[in-house]
């Protein structure tokens, strides 16, 4: 009987092993990378090891002392990098982008600044993966359209609840109104556009005029408890704005818009304003680095918004806008093509902007844009070990990842485009069964 | 005499413009030359005469008069193909019945579209212009040389390249007919049979065609048949005159249209975008099929979410003819990165990641005996990089049509539109670079608007 029972135990055992082999997970632990080319980006290029301990980089250097039991990763001939954030995207927002119900960005009304993207975050999404193989690590998860479409979150891929994946800031979204067409099926008249940027326009004034007073009332009420407050989800979501507890990111991607939105931030005298997309920002660059707004742009790899444009000012923005003094990250602006973050900014280096700029652009110059700077952005100690280990320059198209760290957590490098490629590229029968 | 003198510079003028030459000669010297059929030739001149390689060698002197560039230190390699593309057209989609062969894009060139510049300026010189996707058999296509600055749109024809036409399958014509109008097809059971019936009706329409052809010299009241040129279009696939370039996704689809093809005995077939051929890709090996996928487009479309990056390098391992396309004005502008891709996803050695651009999409539309790589005899179409054309960091900085230099980095004037168009939009200002959208679909807007705002 005892043997049976220890005979069934041992099969259990053995089953659950099997198991666990076939699903690989992340797992926390003790993590030491070893004999590694370090690319800290605040600090230099250092060789040796660095530590991971208790979801943390605990140590960088040569001589880092290495706790028994800790787990070691001989890294000769690779590189360490913090992970890649991308400045703006829809990753885990958006299954299936034709298929309407996968889509959880675009909610109906054109102020709805309640709205939150990280509630709609899909953990087991399968693009998560596949963008984080890739070593991109964080996103900016952007709800759109609209007026106030609502607020953007911060989010690690890695977690099976979206407060898990939480990276610790939010923005408040803004779609500047534009006077600019949306693509090819953008069939309005000239006077349709011009009207609605108008209403548009009259619109968001109206909507920061009530939120300033609500804001100033809220204020007022809060020294009185027995006062009771309306439930008024948009102006208390806008009333942070006003006070300057949440970062505002106005989208707005024309020369002309992008100048009158400067001006509109400076008139009300809004603070922590963050611009994103600025297609042309390089037409106002100077416009943009005196108003001090930082940016985050993209996607890179775009057209020129005018035929007359160069055929290559998409690619030139960022190093342009970064010369003239703006402070600027980079995104995607998609969903499942979000992997493509490293060659946006590859491209981005390339035509002008230079590699330590763009690499800056997706590690350190985001965290600071977005607050989250002393947890993440590059690798120092102390900060969160949000980082991955690659066969080289991380732009450059065939380099491998080789191991990969999200939040203190060792990602399996393994998705569902994997998954596949191992299975379909020797399939088990030929043309015959 | 003055006003004379005038006429005449101004008719001098107009035959210039209007007979601009389409081949030219030029010596390449001492570049990094990535042939990609046989190897890569360091320090080597390529000369170019009236448009076609005629030299690729050390110390070549070209002959009196030619242009001469050092490329030193430069990467020179064939011009980029492109199988999968919609620029240079005025009409994409004829999206009004689920059979449409008798169309043609060829009919409808647009010369001055700026993508033309846009894409040589990504190294690329021969673009498939496409017809589109709403129809599982749509309009011929046109294989197209990028000679940006001729106004002529029969400059941009390349002359006898092989006639190629358009099916699709799925999600479009599914969306299009099916949803759309209501008529058939609205699954993919219902493809097909619009696919056999037409190539039924098609070998019927010939036959009745060979019996008149084979009656009238004895009988002088013979009767014609009805002449019909979509049937007549459908016939000349059946007798293999015209590839098919058919837009796909799914592997049960692709699997389809290899037995029905089989079934009428037509053999030039080359799958477009189809996602899920490494699915097949043993089944299109044995067919002889070609595939021209994108390098990671994928999750756009329920059809494309059980998609996987590797599938360039699972094709070509399993030794499908395989190529990478653009179906995008944007994307088209750097091939040779997603070339690169598959040196990421995959293993592929440079030649291989190179062919898919080049000499794999030249076999695709039937022209590899004439573009595609660069060897004695073949026509004179480059691309020269600063650095390797597979590095993220590699900027085109020349490409050469038929051995004319139609873009220059060097001297890019900034706007290159070869006329203003006095009915652009005010502002010119506008964006299209959010999420693929699916350019095959273009045309069929309305539709668009019916499905998913209605």
């Amino acid at each position: 009987m005892r043997n049976k029972t220890g005979f069934l135990m041992l099969f259990l055992l053995l089953a659950a092993t099997v198991l666990s082999a076939q699903v690989a997970k992340p797992r926390k632990g003790t993590f030491a990378l070893t004999n590694a080319t370090i690319e800290t980006i605040t600090n230099g290029t250092q060789k040796g090891t660095l530590l991971i301990q208790n979801g943390k980089i605990a140590a960088i250097g040569s001589s880092v002392n290495i706790p028994a039991g800790t787990e070691t990763f001989d890294c000769s001939g690779l590189t360490i990098y913090p992970g890649m954030i991308d400045g703006g995207s829809t990753v885990g927002l958006s299954e299936v982008s034709s298929v309407s119900l996968t889509n959880d960005f675009d909610e109906i009304g054109e102020i709805t600044p309640q709205m939150e993207a990280l509630t709609a975050v899909n953990p087991n999404g399968a693009a998560i993966p596949v963008t984080r193989v890739s070593g991109v690590t964080t996103t900016l998860v952007v709800p759109e359209n609209g007026l106030l479409p609502g607020t953007a979150a911060l989010i690690n891929l890695v977690g099976y609840t979206p407060d898990q994946m939480y990276a610790g800031a939010k923005v408040m979204v803004m779609n500047y109104p534009s006077g600019g067409r949306r693509g090819f099926f953008d069939q309005r008249s000239e006077e349709d556009i011009k009207k609605e940027v108008e209403r548009n326009q009259k619109a968001m004034n109206e909507v920061f005029d009530q939120a300033a007073l609500f804001a100033h009332i809220d204020s007022a009420a809060q020294k009185d408890p027995s006062l009771k407050k309306a439930f008024n989800p948009e102006m208390q979501a806008l009333a942070k704005v006003i006070r300057g507890e949440l970062p505002l990111m106005i989208e707005v991607n024309s020369a002309e818009d992008i100048k009158a939105a400067i001006k509109w931030v400076q008139e009300r005298k809004l603070k922590r304003i963050i611009f994103s997309g600025v297609a042309e920002g390089w037409r106002v660059a100077d416009e943009i680095a005196k108003a001090g707004i930082p940016v985050i742009t993209g996607p890179i790899l775009a057209l020129p918004t005018r035929a007359s444009d160069p055929y290559d000012s998409r690619y030139a923005n960022p190093g342009l806008m970064h010369k003239a003094g703006v402070k600027v990250a980079l995104r995607t602006s998609s969903a499942e093509n979000a992997r493509r973050l490293p060659y946006n900014a590859g491209f981005a280096a390339a035509y002008g902007m230079g590699k330590e700029a763009a690499l800056r652009a997706v590690t350190i110059v985001p965290a600071q844009i977005f607050g989250v700077d002393k947890e993440m952005g590059s690798l120092e100690v102390g900060k969160d070990a949000t980082l991955f280990v690659s066969t080289g320059d991380p732009f450059e198209t065939k380099t491998q990842i080789k191991y990969l760290f999200i939040d203190g957590y060792m990602t399996p490098i393994d998705s569902r485009h994997i998954q596949l490629y191992n299975e379909f590229l020797n399939r088990a029968t030929g043309v015959e069964k | 005499m003055k006003n004379s003198l005038l006429l005449l510079s101004f008719l001098l003028l107009g035959v210039w413009s209007f007979a601009q030459p389409r081949t030219g000669s030029i010596l390449l010297k001492n570049g990094n030359v990535l042939t990609v059929t046989k190897g890569a030739l360091q320090n080597t001149d390529v000369l170019i005469v009236n448009g076609k390689f005629t030299q690729i060698g050390k110390n070549i002197v070209a002959p009196a008069g030619t242009k001469v560039v050092d490329v030193t230190g430069k990467f020179v390699m064939p011009g980029i193909i492109d199988a999968h593309s919609h620029i240079a057209i005025d009409a994409v989609n004829e999206g009004t019945a689920p059979v449409t062969a008798e169309v043609w894009v060829g009919d409808a060139l647009d010369p001055l579209d700026i993508s033309i510049y846009r894409a040589l300026a990504g190294g690329v010189t021969s673009v498939h212009t496409m017809h589109g996707s709403a129809n599982a058999i749509g309009g011929q296509c046109e294989t197209i040389k990028l000679r940006y600055g001729s106004y002529n749109p029969e400059d941009l024809r390349m002359e006898g390249a092989p006639r190629t036409i358009k099916f699709a399958l799925g999600e479009n014509p599914m969306r299009s007919h099916g949803e759309g109008r209501g008529i058939q097809p609205r699954t993919r059971m219902g493809v097909e049979q619009v696919i056999r019936k037409a190539f039924a009706e098609a070998k019927d329409y010939d036959a009745a065609w060979a019996k008149y052809h084979a009656e009238k010299a004895s009988n002088p009241r013979a009767l014609p048949p009805v002449y019909n040129r979509r049937l007549e279009t459908v016939a000349d696939i059946l007798k293999g005159n015209i590839i098919i370039h058919c837009h796909s996704y799914r592997a049960d689809e692709i699997y389809m249209l290899l037995n029905v093809c089989r079934d009428f005995g037509v053999k030039k077939l080359c799958f477009q975008h189809v996602n899920e051929g490494f699915k097949v890709a043993p089944e299109l090996a044995d067919f002889g099929a070609g595939a021209s996928v994108f390098a990671d487009w994928w999750a756009y479309k329920f059809e494309v979410y059980y998609s996987t990056a590797y599938n360039a390098a699972i094709l070509t391992r399993n030794g499908v003819v395989t190529s990478i396309n653009s179906d995008d004005a944007e994307l088209m502008r750097h091939l040779y990165h997603e070339a690169a891709k598959s040196q990421h996803f995959g293993d592929l050695s440079d030649d291989e990641a190179l062919a898919l651009i080049t000499i794999n999409p030249a076999k695709q539309l039937g022209v590899e005996n004439r573009i595609g790589s660069i060897e004695v005899g073949k026509e004179g179409d480059v691309a020269v990089f600063d650095q390797h054309p597979l590095s993220v960091y590699a900027i085109p900085q020349l490409t050469i049509v038929d051995g004319i230099i139609r873009f220059d980095r060097q001297n890019d004037k900034k706007d290159m539109r070869l006329e203003v168009d006095p009915a652009q939009p005010i502002p010119a200002f506008n964006m299209e670079d959010h999420e693929h959208v699916d350019r095959c679909m273009q045309g069929t807007e309305d539709l668009w608007y019916y499905l998913f705002d209605h």
